[in-house]
């Protein structure tokens, strides 16, 4: 379907972590240094990293050794919620590629969520009661 | 012992048996001045082997031949000396009275329609004499005929018949053109009809009339098994005339030496005449009409380029041979013209480049023109009352009434575009009386004038009389191979036609069950960033 005949996402909670990103100049093009799978024009069913087989969002899929993204301790399998304040989870692939590699930001902000984070903050929940 | 008295009838089987003979002997006679006159070259055979009883030839051109009007057309076409029409019947005893050799045509004509009417009257005859020959020379003996012999009476009637009209309708057309030499196919035919009713007749003769067979319902039979096989024949004359050809088989590419106009035609198995005559009449459809005007530009050209050089001799007379000089001589000028710094390509792009202005400016003129004209005029109503006699013009009139407006414009469009000398006045007001007549459109009356057209489209002064010859390295009853190149040369240009076989083809299929038409999304794509 296109961008905006796709069904409105529903709301999501998740436990996500900050990752700031900076850019490397190779050449003429700045780099980040990962790879990005995912988007509502996707199949989402050929994800590997998706718990939910229907969830459509932007999943990094690898890290080049050595880049800004391994350096920033981004991993494979994250979920990317937010780049720079703009929404990830309801975006065509095209779009998440843009606004991952605009030319005038050198710096990239992004939300990401990971299962082992939900596990982390429930084992912390669990293990120690609230006080 | 029997001895045979002699029987009184034996004259009347003597006359028959002479006319069997002076039939074989005058077209033998005739097939072999044919044969010896394609020859190419003209020599072969000597004299025509005679094989007639002397004082009963008939001389070629019978007083037969000439009063008769049917049977058979021509059963070979007619044979032209050296060229080549595609004309109709009319024009083309018109024009061959101004051939030098009309004698030798005329007579090759006669020639073909006495043999076309003999064999004609053999075939319709025959099966008719078979019937009534034992009636008339020994009634008496005959058996009576039953009802099962009436039968094949009727049977022997509309098989004549079916006959006579399969013939004519095969046979009996207009010859649309006079080709160099016989049309093998035709002849080939001609003789197996003959030498298949000759060898009835002989049968006939021997084994009926000399014993004077009395069953009758036999002697029908024959006749009726004669008809059947005289069809047979006449199918085979369909597939070998008319069906075997339609099969496409070559690829011919036609070129036009003058100006380089290529198109491609697809031909079955036909002999290299005939193939030239399906492309002369595919030429006067599809060619746009030759116009020597537009070729002045390319020859000037040439003309400048030879004389923009002079060469002066420097080693003195006395020297070689003429062709010694001549050689070196060209050789100098294609040196000198090789390094001489030629402008004229420049001067061919500007004057190209002003032309198509100019063309453009007038065309657009002539465009403006005509639709004014055109709205100078309406069809009358029939409900509208009724105006003076004076008013209402039939469409000639309505033409030459509003031709002046937009002649000047016509006219000058057609000096720049160089085709004045196609389009004469006369034939300018007589097509705008038909668009009138018609309801065109000024854009349809206008499409005649702004490309130009196939050579059919222009008077009969344009396309008629023309002669073409058929120039070929191999005989033209031969058929069309991979390969040949012939060339039809007329007055002012030639076609160039070369011809290629189309490559046998070889079609696998393969089956998809309607059912496997399913799709997926892709797969996630993976981008680097």
């Amino acid at each position: 379907l296109p961008a905006q005949d796709q069904p409105a996402g529903k709301p999501v909670t998740a436990v996500v972590q900050k990752i700031e990103i900076q850019k490397l100049r190779q050449g003429d093009n700045l780099i980040l240094g990962f790879s990005i799978g995912g988007g509502i024009d996707q199949d989402p069913g050929q994800n590997p990293f998706s718990e939910d087989k229907s969830d459509k969002g932007i999943y990094v899929t690898r890290i080049t050794p050595g880049g800004p993204a391994e350096v920033a301790d981004l991993r494979v399998g994250d979920k990317i919620m937010q780049v720079n304040g703009w929404d990830m989870t309801v975006v065509t692939h095209d779009q998440a590629r843009k606004k991952l590699t605009k030319k005038k930001e050198e710096v990239v902000r992004l939300l990401i969520t990971r299962k082992s984070l939900e596990e982390a903050v429930k084992h912390s929940k669990g293990c120690h009661p609230r006080q | 012992r029997e001895t045979r008295a002699p029987c009184p009838r034996r004259p009347a089987v003597k006359a028959v048996w002479t006319r069997i003979c002076s039939y074989g002997g005058l077209f033998y006679c005739c097939w072999c001045l044919k044969r010896k006159t394609s020859k190419r070259g003209g020599g072969g055979a000597g004299a025509p082997e005679a094989t007639v009883e002397p004082g009963s030839f008939l001389p070629s051109g019978s007083p037969a031949a000439g009063s008769q009007d049917d049977n058979w057309g021509e059963t070979t076409t007619a044979v032209t000396g050296t060229s080549e029409h595609s004309l109709s019947q009319e024009d083309i005893v018109r024009i061959t009275k101004d051939l030098e050799d009309s004698v030798g045509l005329d007579c090759r004509r006669y020639v073909t329609r006495t043999i076309a009417v003999i064999l004609g009257l053999l075939v319709f005859l025959t099966p008719l004499a078979f019937l009534v020959l034992p009636h008339i020379l020994w009634p008496e003996k005959l058996q009576s005929c039953g009802t099962a012999c009436e039968g094949l009476y009727i049977s022997v009637a509309f098989k004549l018949l079916i006959l006579l009209l399969a013939v004519w309708a095969l046979f009996f057309r207009p010859a649309r053109a006079g080709l160099p030499r016989v049309f093998v196919f035709r002849v080939l035919l001609a003789v197996l009809v003959f030498l298949f009713v000759v060898s009835y007749w002989l049968f006939y003769s021997v084994r009926i009339l000399d014993s004077q067979d009395d069953n009758y319902q036999g002697i029908v039979q024959y006749a009726v098994s004669l008809v059947d096989a005289l069809l047979f024949i006449h199918y085979l004359a369909v597939v070998l005339l008319e069906l075997r050809q339609l099969q496409p088989c070559f690829s011919v590419c036609v070129t036009r030496s003058s100006d380089g106009e290529t198109r491609h035609y697809n031909l079955g198995q036909l002999s290299i005449q005939r193939a030239a005559l399906a492309i002369i009449e595919h030429y006067y459809c599809d060619f746009p009409i030759h116009n020597p005007a537009l070729l002045s530009a390319s020859k000037s050209r040439a003309a400048k380029h030879l004389a923009g050089l002079k060469v002066y001799n420097v080693d003195g007379p006395g020297n070689n041979a003429a062709a010694g000089m001549a050689q070196s001589q060209s050789r100098a000028m294609i040196a000198a013209a090789a390094r001489r710094r030629d402008t004229s390509h420049n001067e061919l792009y500007y004057e190209e480049a002003e032309h198509e202005r100019r063309v453009r400016k007038r065309r657009a003129r002539l465009v403006v023109a005509v639709e004014e004209a055109f709205t100078h005029i309406k069809r009358m109503q029939e409900e509208e009352p009724k105006k003076a006699p004076g008013d209402v013009m039939d469409p000639r009139e309505a033409a030459q009434a509003i031709f002046p407006s937009m002649a000047r414009a016509l006219q000058k469009y057609l000096r720049t575009t160089k085709q004045q000398h196609c389009h004469s006045m006369e034939s300018i007001q007589q097509h705008l009386a038909f668009c009138i007549t018609n309801n065109m459109t000024p854009k349809a009356f206008l499409e005649s004038y702004l490309t130009p057209g196939p050579t059919l489209q222009y008077g009969k002064d344009h396309w008629l009389g023309r002669r073409w010859t058929l120039i070929s390295e191999a005989s033209v009853t031969n058929g069309l191979k991979d390969g040949s190149v012939f060339v039809l040369k007329c007055v002012d240009f030639s076609l160039v036609v070369t011809a290629k076989k189309i490559p046998y083809i070889q079609m696998s299929e393969e089956y998809i069950d309607p059912k496997s038409h399913k799709f997926v999304l892709r797969l996630q794509s993976e981008t680097s960033v």
